[in-house]
């Protein structure tokens, strides 16, 4: 057991080592960027560089997670908690994955540009922030970090107007969610006297601010920041039109990791600081996931285009996280760690695919033009069948152990309307996930060659067939997984529950 | 502590683990190296016979120990469920073993004759791999120590049947008759399967030691309970034990090869409902009224197969009429509580049935190559293109003259004895229930026709002038040793196999004694008074002689004319040849008038009219609806997009608002 002293810098210092050998990384990787700009292969060095600093960064978590880090006293910046550690590696992961997916496509899109991965390490700098943060302004603070990097991602490609729109509405709207989110860390400061978690905690019952609006109004403002960022909706609206314009592994990173972390911040503030108006906000979670589920769902099933499907996918996917997150328990939140890992895995492998198949920005790849992937390249098309399957929550793949737990969380908490909500949506999302299957292996191709262009580079194949095995050795196999998202909800265990649980007394003790 | 324990005992699963590991082999030779046929045929044929010799090695064991209670074997926990505890369990007890011993023996002769009979298919390792696999099943469900696993055994042989039945599955025919089979055998099987929930219901276990043990003081004897378990059970042997009225899938299932004939539809499968019977002898004691319907189906089955087999021309429908037949004489046995006769008669019919449609495949195997080497299509099977064979093939005639003395229940063969002893159980029961004594009648006159229609058969076959064809006669030949010696083998088990229950001395009833004598209390084993044996013996062996003489008397195979130039049968004999149009009877009254349901109300009108159209398509369409609505929202103008975002926003703060805003209007109010 570690004790880390957070008031002082070195315990603070020891306590942030992932986020701080990142962002020192980050920074190293920018200088490097600027001085080797017009090297040809800059691009590739950089990406395994940040791959270096990612799992520097991933090593530093495991530390702590084996140490048993633990504050002195109250943590009153980052957190010290196995949430914390799981969230961060699966964020890291996620960004693993995106520079394992971007390096040949970049090169492909002749998009050289080193200081991408800088950005994409920095973005998940803000990430771990999100994850850990204490303080509304940490999350804060993380939460701009994040979006203004993935601004400048989602506008990488600076030929393709598309990608520009894209960055250009992201950056509008997400300044005016920012102004929401900040409304409403003012308000709440101003009701308890404290930006921190656990003092806000502390404070509602003792100053009777359980029906105070000032405090309300700063829950929903916060709700509504974190809603868009989340892409519920109805707070959705930028996601299709961002999603489709920005580069396909950017569009990926954003489904999956930029999700993860602004759903962890949620999580976090809500059970930590909020759990005990629960009462309160359930029932607006309760109503966004039940909007985002159905709407998410019923609008895919409208889609032509592969991307814009995977878009409202991952709105629809959001959804399912949210029921986790109602259940305001302990399984809700193991459920929900284990939904996201997984959910990672399978919308970046969808991502990935696509990406392969398509050209500049792959916003003209129908469904339809999938048709014969089967019979052209067998392996591909059985990549992105495990990934559909998995998102539909097919029997055999993660995704449906995930669901399952979903499931399992809301009705043991006493929601079984939203339950039976998943379970109908779930069976709408079969009528666009299984199209792609039916196209790729029941139609033939359109003409001889219409699947000449698609070549299955070294790195990103690898990568695929790594996520994919994943997918399926975790689906009839998910225990150590879901071991590890136990321990990693214990970090919410209610207070009540604490207090009654007396501390061993220490193994050396006579 | 029972003897057996820490010996070869333990391993008894190997003679299990041996045939799959085969079937493993040889399924994926069938892919990756399907002309390797040596290596195919030595996995084969040496899988079996070494799961023969773990086989022997077990007998002798327990031959040595000869234990009282079974010796179980548990393997692994199957099904762990609240009551229900289910172990994948073996089980070595007499019975077992016999079964065990019978099953690797005839298996391993079969497999070695089928190295020559199947030599030239392209589906060598294919054929190989999917009898493999059946020795595996059989073995399960002759070793299996509780009804569930004596269940997957049960099913696994019929799924190994229906592959095998339609191994030629290019042919439209053979294909149909492989499903025919699985499907009537579901029949059967849904009998067996509301039995065991009937024992576990009733007796709170499905283990065959649990359950017998506890069913004398747990059920009333003759009672309503266990009546309708033993009916129950003997639908599903009904079924794969092909008797009236399920037995219309075997004579089809003579689509497959031959040699799976002898195996699955002769010797072994098919013998599994008499095993059952067998097993299952407490429940079947207890209920005098079931074991009258088993006596009963099977003398009447016995009877109206062996008119069925006196006019076909099919030398194998001949002998797939005269397997039904002789399966109801074992159904008699086990039917009159003459369990060890029943258990004997099938033992021994393994011998020789096994031979005689080894023997057939010997010819048609011939017969066949002598059609190919000249390109006539003629019927290889049809007796009436045969004739005179006996000179060309003379250790084949030989060894079938044998099996021919022995189903006809000539002494000192062995079906004599198993024979007799099943007739005379029959007739000493009369005594009291003059019922038995029609079944005995019944099972006299089988035994006559019996006679009749394999006299008939062989003459035929071997005698008279041969009508192959002038071309195709120089093709004819003894077909090779390594088909001929397995039938010469079973030809001396078939000659001396009756001394293993010689009346009085009773070895197999003996040995089998652990096994029935929980059932003695409630129907003992009877048997008929010294003079009237001796009296029953000798009309038993008159009879067989009779109709032997008899078809000799009557039929003239010089006068016979292949089936072109054949005139039409008329009469009673047409009826026989269309084998009293049963098929027919029941796709009249039963299959058409459920594919009639099935289609136009369930399908057409509840499926595709209800479910499909407002179900499946309505909501579909609604949905897309929807879907499409939702996405005429999209606008791509951010102002719009903001607005809808306000609007969300305002309904969270009104949400969480509401309930403060009007205690604040109340306190207004105030």
């Amino acid at each position: 057991m570690l004790l880390l002293d957070l008031d002082r810098g070195w315990g603070l210092l020891r306590a942030m080592a992932p986020e701080t050998l990142l962002t020192l990384w980050a920074l190293a990787l920018l200088l490097d960027a600027a001085w080797h700009h017009r090297d040809s292969g800059a691009q590739r060095r950089a990406g395994w560089l940040a791959l270096a600093g990612l799992a520097l960064s991933a090593a530093a978590t495991v530390w702590l997670w084996a140490s048993g880090a633990a504050p002195a006293g109250l943590s009153t910046t980052i957190a010290l908690d196995r949430f914390r550690y799981a969230v961060d590696l699966i964020v890291l992961v996620a960004a693993a994955l995106a520079v394992l997916l971007s390096v040949e496509y970049l090169d492909r899109e002749q998009l050289r540009i080193p200081e991408y991965h800088a950005l994409l390490l920095l973005a998940t700098v803000g990430m771990m922030l999100l994850a850990g943060g204490e303080d509304l302004f940490v999350l804060f603070l993380g939460l701009e970090l994040m979006s203004v990097s993935v601004y400048v991602l989602a506008g990488l490609d600076r030929r393709s107007p598309a990608s520009a729109e894209a960055a250009l509405k992201y950056f509008l709207l997400g300044a005016f969610a920012s102004a929401f989110l900040l409304y409403g860390i003012a308000l709440l400061y101003g009701a308890t006297g404290s930006t921190k978690l656990q003092i806000i905690a502390r404070q509602i019952g003792p100053l009777g601010l359980l029906t105070h609006p000032m405090l309300l109004a700063g829950l929903a403002l916060l709700l509504i920041g974190f809603g868009f960022k989340i892409a519920a909706v109805p707070f959705h609206m930028w996601t299709p039109d961002v999603y489709d314009g920005a580069p396909t592994p950017v569009t990926g990173f954003m489904a999956t990791a930029v999700k993860a972390a602004a759903f962890a911040a949620l999580i976090r503030v809500l059970l930590e600081a909020f759990s005990d108006v629960h009462a309160l906000w359930g029932p607006v979670i309760w109503w966004l996931a039940a909007v985002t589920m159905v709407v998410g769902n019923l609008v895919a099933l409208a889609q032509r285009s592969v991307k814009r499907m995977l878009a409202y996918s991952s709105i629809a996917h959001a959804g399912y996280l949210l029921t986790a997150l109602v259940a305001d328990s302990m399984a809700g939140a193991a459920a929900f760690l284990f939904y996201l890992l997984f959910y990672t895995l399978m919308t970046m492998g969808a991502f990935a695919i696509l990406a392969l198949k398509g050209r500049g920005g792959e916003r003209d790849v129908m469904v339809d033009d999938l048709a014969g992937l089967g019979e052209a390249h067998p392996w591909l098309a059985l990549a992105m069948a495990v990934c559909m399957l998995s998102l539909l929550g097919f029997p055999g793949t993660a995704g449906f152990i995930g669901k399952w737990y979903v499931l399992v969380a809301a009705t043991g908490a006493g929601y079984p309307g939203l339950a039976a909500i998943l379970v109908v949506t779930s069976v709408i999302s079969a009528g666009y996930y299984l199209p792609v299957v039916m196209a790729m292996y029941m139609k033939p191709q359109a003409h001889e060659r219409a699947h000449a262009g698609v070549l299955v580079p070294r790195i990103a194949g690898a990568t695929l067939a790594v996520m994919v095995a994943a997918l399926l050795v975790f689906g009839v196999w998910p225990n150590r997984v879901l071991d590890a998202a136990r321990a990693g909800s214990h970090a919410f265990i209610p207070r009540a529950m604490t207090a009654a649980v007396t501390p061993l007394p220490p193994a050396g003790a006579p | 502590m029972t003897p057996l324990a820490g010996g070869i005992a333990d391993w008894v699963g190997l003679a299990i683990a041996l045939p799959f590991a085969g079937f493993l082999v040889n399924g994926l030779l069938a892919f990756v190296a399907p002309r390797r046929r040596a290596l195919v045929g030595a996995v084969g044929v040496g899988s079996v016979v070494a799961a023969f010799l773990v086989g022997v090695a077990v007998f002798l064991a327990l031959l040595a120990a000869h234990p009282a209670e079974p010796y179980v074997v548990t393997l692994w926990s199957w099904i762990p469920a609240g009551r229900l505890q289910v172990d994948a369990a073996l089980q070595v007890d007499q019975l077992s073993v016999v079964m065990l011993l019978a099953v690797t023996g005839v298996s391993s002769l079969i497999h070695v004759f089928s190295l020559g009979y199947m030599g030239d298919d392209p589906g060598y390792a294919r054929y190989f791999a999917y009898l493999n696999l059946f020795v595996a099943f059989m073995l399960v469900l002759v070793l299996g120590a509780s009804f569930p696993v004596l269940f997957i055994g049960w099913e696994g042989v019929g799924l190994c049947s229906y592959l095998l039945i339609g191994f030629w599955f290019e042919e439209r025919e053979k294909a149909d008759a492989g499903l025919k089979a699985f499907l009537v055998n579901r029949i059967g099987d849904a009998g067996f399967l509301i039995a065991m929930f009937l024992i576990f219901k009733h007796l709170g276990s499905l283990d065959f030691q649990a359950v017998f043990a506890g069913a004398p003081t747990a059920l009333a004897p003759g009672g309503a309970t266990v009546t309708a378990i033993a009916l129950f059970l003997f639908m599903g042997c009904v079924g794969k034990s092909a008797q009236i009225p399920l037995y219309v899938w075997l004579p089809d299932a003579m689509a497959g090869p031959t040699p799976v004939s002898a195996l699955i539809h002769a010797a072994t499968m098919v013998t599994a409902g008499v095993y059952l019977v067998a097993r299952a002898n407490v429940l079947f004691a207890m209920a005098p009224v079931a074991s009258a319907v088993v006596a009963g189906v099977g003398a009447l089955t016995a009877l109206f197969a062996a008119t069925i087999g006196l006019k076909q021309w099919d030398i194998k429908k001949v002998l797939a009429y005269s397997t039904v037949s002789q399966l109801g004489y074992m159904f008699v046995g086990v039917g009159v509580g003459a369990y060890a006769a029943g258990i004997f008669h099938l033992v021994t019919h393994a011998f020789f049935k096994a031979l005689l449609f080894l023997g057939a495949g010997s010819v048609i195997h011939m017969m066949h190559r002598a059609y190919h080497h000249t390109g006539r299509h003629a019927d290889a099977q049809d007796m009436r293109n045969m004739g005179g064979l006996a000179a060309y093939m003379p250790w084949t005639a030989r060894a079938m003259w044998v099996a021919t003395l022995a189903i006809a229940g000539i002494p000192p063969l062995s079906g004599f004895f198993s024979k007799d002893e099943i007739l005379g159980a029959a007739f000493a029961r009369g005594a009291a229930q003059p019922f038995y004594y029609v079944v005995w009648a019944f099972g006299l006159a089988a035994a006559f026709l019996t006679a009749i229609y394999m006299t008939r058969l062989m003459l035929y076959t071997f005698h008279g002038p041969n009508r192959t064809g002038e071309a195709e006669r120089a093709h004819l030949g003894e077909a090779p040793g390594v088909m001929t010696w397995p039938v010469v083998t079973l030809a001396a088990l078939a000659l001396v196999g009756g001394a293993l229950n010689l009346p009085h001395v009773g070895t197999l009833e003996h040995w089998l004694d652990p096994v029935t004598e929980a059932s003695a209390a409630f129907l003992p084993a009877l048997a008929p008074a010294p003079g009237v044996e001796i009296a029953l013996m000798a009309a038993a062996a008159l009879i067989g002689i009779g109709g032997i003489w008899l078809a000799f008397r009557a039929l003239h195979p010089e006068t016979l004319l292949p089936p072109e130039r054949a005139p039409r049968e008329t009469g009673f004999a047409r009826l026989l040849l269309e084998k009293y149009r049963v098929d027919e009877a029941y796709r009249a009254v039963i299959v058409r008038p459920l594919v009639w349901v099935a289609r136009n109300l369930l399908w057409r009108g509840l499926d595709a009219g209800v479910i499909d159209t407002a179900g499946v398509n309505g909501s579909a369409a609604v949905a897309r609806g929807l879907g499409w609505l939702g996405s005429r929202l999209q606008s791509g103008q951010v102002t719009s997009y903001l607005v809808i975002f306000v609007l969300g926003a305002i309904a969270v703060l009104a949400a969480l608002l509401h309930p403060s805003l009007s205690a604040v209007y109340h306190l207004w109010a105030r």
